[in-house]
């Protein structure tokens, strides 16, 4: 067994860590020539992560074949790298279509403009109803002291 | 053969961290540039997992955690800054200011 990973761990370590960096070069490039923030977002969150997973993936095995080291930052930080890169990426897009950052030209479909749309209406409309029943409120009690005036009065 | 991939791999990604600078410099708008900083700083994740295999030495595993975790806190802190103007929000205190 030993011998078997002695003879295929290094070519198995290298081949993983050079397709990690080989797709981290394919997502730069996508950063590079994509046309718009969403589109740039696509490629910096899946392809970058990815490529992150393959070499940290060949290192762990590096270190478990030939170091005989289990190494549990290693895999905290996969798991890390997992969970947090496509949460950072949907945050950044969702700031970045609520500052109105144009889509490209040549986008055809954006659903999410209704529903942002309908959104900032209802708060609107919930603004505008709370105004109104702080208005019929004041008035409620103008009345009331004018009233409590009266009657003292007669 | 293995050192060769390692060196081979080390210039492929630094490559990609140079390229994602050019999109830092030059993006038109701010959320362009923050998704290049959050790339480059997982590219760098990569990079010291390469430099650790190189020397292998396992005294630089640490440093993955650490640059995994602040881009990600400087990724949030940016997305927050740019999508509302405040980092942190007070909520609590004026809930008609959001």
């Amino acid at each position: 067994m030993t011998e078997i990973i002695q003879t295929i761990g290094e070519p198995v370590v290298g081949i993983l860590i050079l397709v990690g960096a080989i797709l981290s070069a394919i997502s730069s490039f996508g950063i590079i020539r994509l046309p718009d923030v969403y589109l740039r977002a696509h490629a910096a969150t899946k392809s970058a992560t990815l490529a992150v997973l393959f070499v940290l993936v060949g290192a762990f095995l590096y270190f478990l074949w030939f170091a005989e080291y289990t190494s549990a930052r290693l895999l905290l930080g996969i798991v890390f790298v997992f969970i947090t890169a496509p949460v950072a990426g949907h945050l950044l897009g969702r700031a970045a279509y609520r500052r109105g950052v144009p889509l490209w030209k040549k986008s055809i479909l954006d659903e999410l403009k209704e529903a942002h749309l309908s959104e900032e209406h209802a708060e609107m409309a919930e603004a505008a109803g709370e105004a109104r029943a702080a208005m019929v409120e004041q008035k409620l009690k103008e009345q009331m002291k004018l009233r409590r005036r009266s009657g003292s009065n007669g | 053969m293995l050192e060769g991939m390692l060196t081979a791999a080390a210039i492929i990604l630094s490559l990609s961290i140079l390229t994602c600078m050019y999109r830092v410099i030059k993006g038109p708008s701010m959320p362009d540039r923050i998704i290049a900083l959050d790339t480059i700083g997982i590219n760098m994740i990569a990079l010291v997992a390469v430099l650790c295999v190189h020397m292998k030495t396992q005294a630089f595993l640490e440093l993955i955690l650490v640059v995994g975790i602040l881009a990600f806190l400087g990724t949030i802190a940016f997305a927050k800054y740019i999508e509302k103007g405040v980092v942190l929000e007070h909520d609590r205190d004026h809930p008609d200011d959001r």
